[in-house]
């Protein structure tokens, strides 16, 4: 692979997902076996993979915006599977269910 | 003719978040063909064995999701009844008038309690490139991608179930083939209608979130369709949902999967017959797990939660 990759922390989980600079947070976590963010329909629609990142730079892609809020947005919040990390992150879960 | 009143699902309108990705799904995985891209942006497909103009309308939107679900019912005449009916059953039905989809005629329109919007109409323009009529081979156009022969049926999620139910029990004339209900109050946990000879045209589950869809399904030909439809799902990264496998319900062979903006997809094949006269079918909701997926007896957690 030898491209850029990053590591991402999920709150209360002692599982690192190691994340290529141009895979999202969601199918990177699923590519490794690790189940510490729920997986729904991994394309931004259903808001089961919520997050909120707390630390670190990242991109998204389309997300539904019933579930992330332009002001959710401003404030960390994305879907894992339309998040591109940019720099090794944390994250917290946010899916309420 | 035996079958009057509504005759068929006829389209739906589902948003998307990214109409180019969409495209590609609909129509290069899905393998409907795009009829018009109409200037308020809507893009309307319709599959190879369809005779009318389309019967999936994509709109793009920030929000995944279902706009509304369609049946096609026989005469104007009929449309009209159904107006009063409504209105005298306290829904409060409006007009959409002719044109507002290309091609299609008068609708009439409510909200069934579920929270779900439902259009009727009687006209529709016949495709070019439909069904053909005169010697007809097996198909006019070469069937793409899974090769769905037709818009099949919809799974609705929402809350009063029970009302919507009544609306198309007692106003629209289907009938229930199947439900599941739970062991101990009876209460109706999921439920299949039809207005047809098919085990279901429109399903209804019960949950606490209103007007939202669960999948959109196209009918292909048989087992081994469902496996060449696996095998696109895999080559082309499609997002998988569960299968192949097939239902307890509806007899169905199928696989789910979603579109690129996360609404869920199904495509199937199969199921038995069904006739009004046909006792009702009842499952249990502690055999759930068979009533859903046949083979592998329980339900993923996916399968039940996750709706756009
Ligand atoms: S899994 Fe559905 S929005 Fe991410
Ligand atoms: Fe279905």
């Amino acid at each position: 692979m030898g491209k850029a990759a990053f590591r991402v922390s999920v709150e209360g989980s002692d599982k690192v997902i190691t994340c290529l600079a141009d895979e999202t947070l969601l199918k990177a976590m699923a590519r490794q076996g690790i189940s510490n963010i729920p997986v729904g329909c991994r394309n931004g629609g259903c808001g089961v993979c919520k997050i909120r990142v707390t630390k670190g730079e990242y991109e998204t892609g389309k997300m539904s915006i019933k579930h992330v809020t332009q002001v959710e947005r401003d404030d960390g919040y994305a879907l894992a599977c339309k998040a591109f990390p940019k720099s090794d992150l944390t994250v917290t879960v946010k899916n309420e269910e | 003719m035996a079958l009057n009143g509504v005759l068929r699902p006829g389209f739906v309108q589902v948003r998307v978040l990214d109409m180019a990705e969409a495209i590609v799904h609909y129509r290069d995985r899905i393998g409907l063909t795009l009829v018009s891209t109409e200037s308020d942006g809507r893009v309307y497909m319709k599959a190879y064995d369809e005779f009318d103009r389309h019967s999936i309308v994509l709109r793009e939107c920030d929000e995944a999701g279902l706009d509304l679900m369609a049946f096609k019912v026989c005469s104007e005449a009929s449309l009209d009844d159904f107006a009063t009916k409504l209105a005298a059953g306290g829904y409060e039905v409006t007009t959409v008038a002719a044109g507002e989809q290309p091609g299609v005629g008068r609708r009439i329109s409510f909200m069934a309690p579920t929270g779900h919007r439902f259009d009727l109409y009687a006209e529709i323009e016949l495709s070019d490139n439909g069904p053909m009529t005169n010697n007809p081979d097996v198909s006019q156009l070469d069937p793409q991608g899974m090769k769905a022969i037709r818009f099949d049926h919809c799974l609705l999620y929402g809350g009063d179930i029970d009302g919507t139910k009544k609306v198309f029990e007692e106003i629209l004339g289907f009938s229930i083939s199947e439900m599941v209900v739970d062991d101990d109050t009876g209460m109706i946990i999921a439920l299949f209608l039809t207005c047809s000879n098919k085990a279901h045209d429109l399903a209804l589950v019960r949950h606490e979130e209103d007007g939202k869809l669960h999948h959109v399904s196209f009918l292909v030909e048989d087992w081994s369709s469902i496996g060449a439809a696996a095998d696109i799902i895999t080559r082309y990264d499609v997002s998988r949902d569960i299968g192949p496998t097939r239902h307890g319900i509806t007899r169905g062979m199928t696989i789910y999967f979603f579109d690129p903006s996360g609404n869920r997809n199904e495509v199937f094949a199969g199921g038995y017959h069904y006739y009004p006269d046909n006792p009702l079918r009842v499952w249990k909701a502690s055999s759930v797990g068979k009533a859903i997926f046949y083979y592998e007896r329980e339900l993923n957690d996916r399968f039940m939660t996750v709706v756009t």
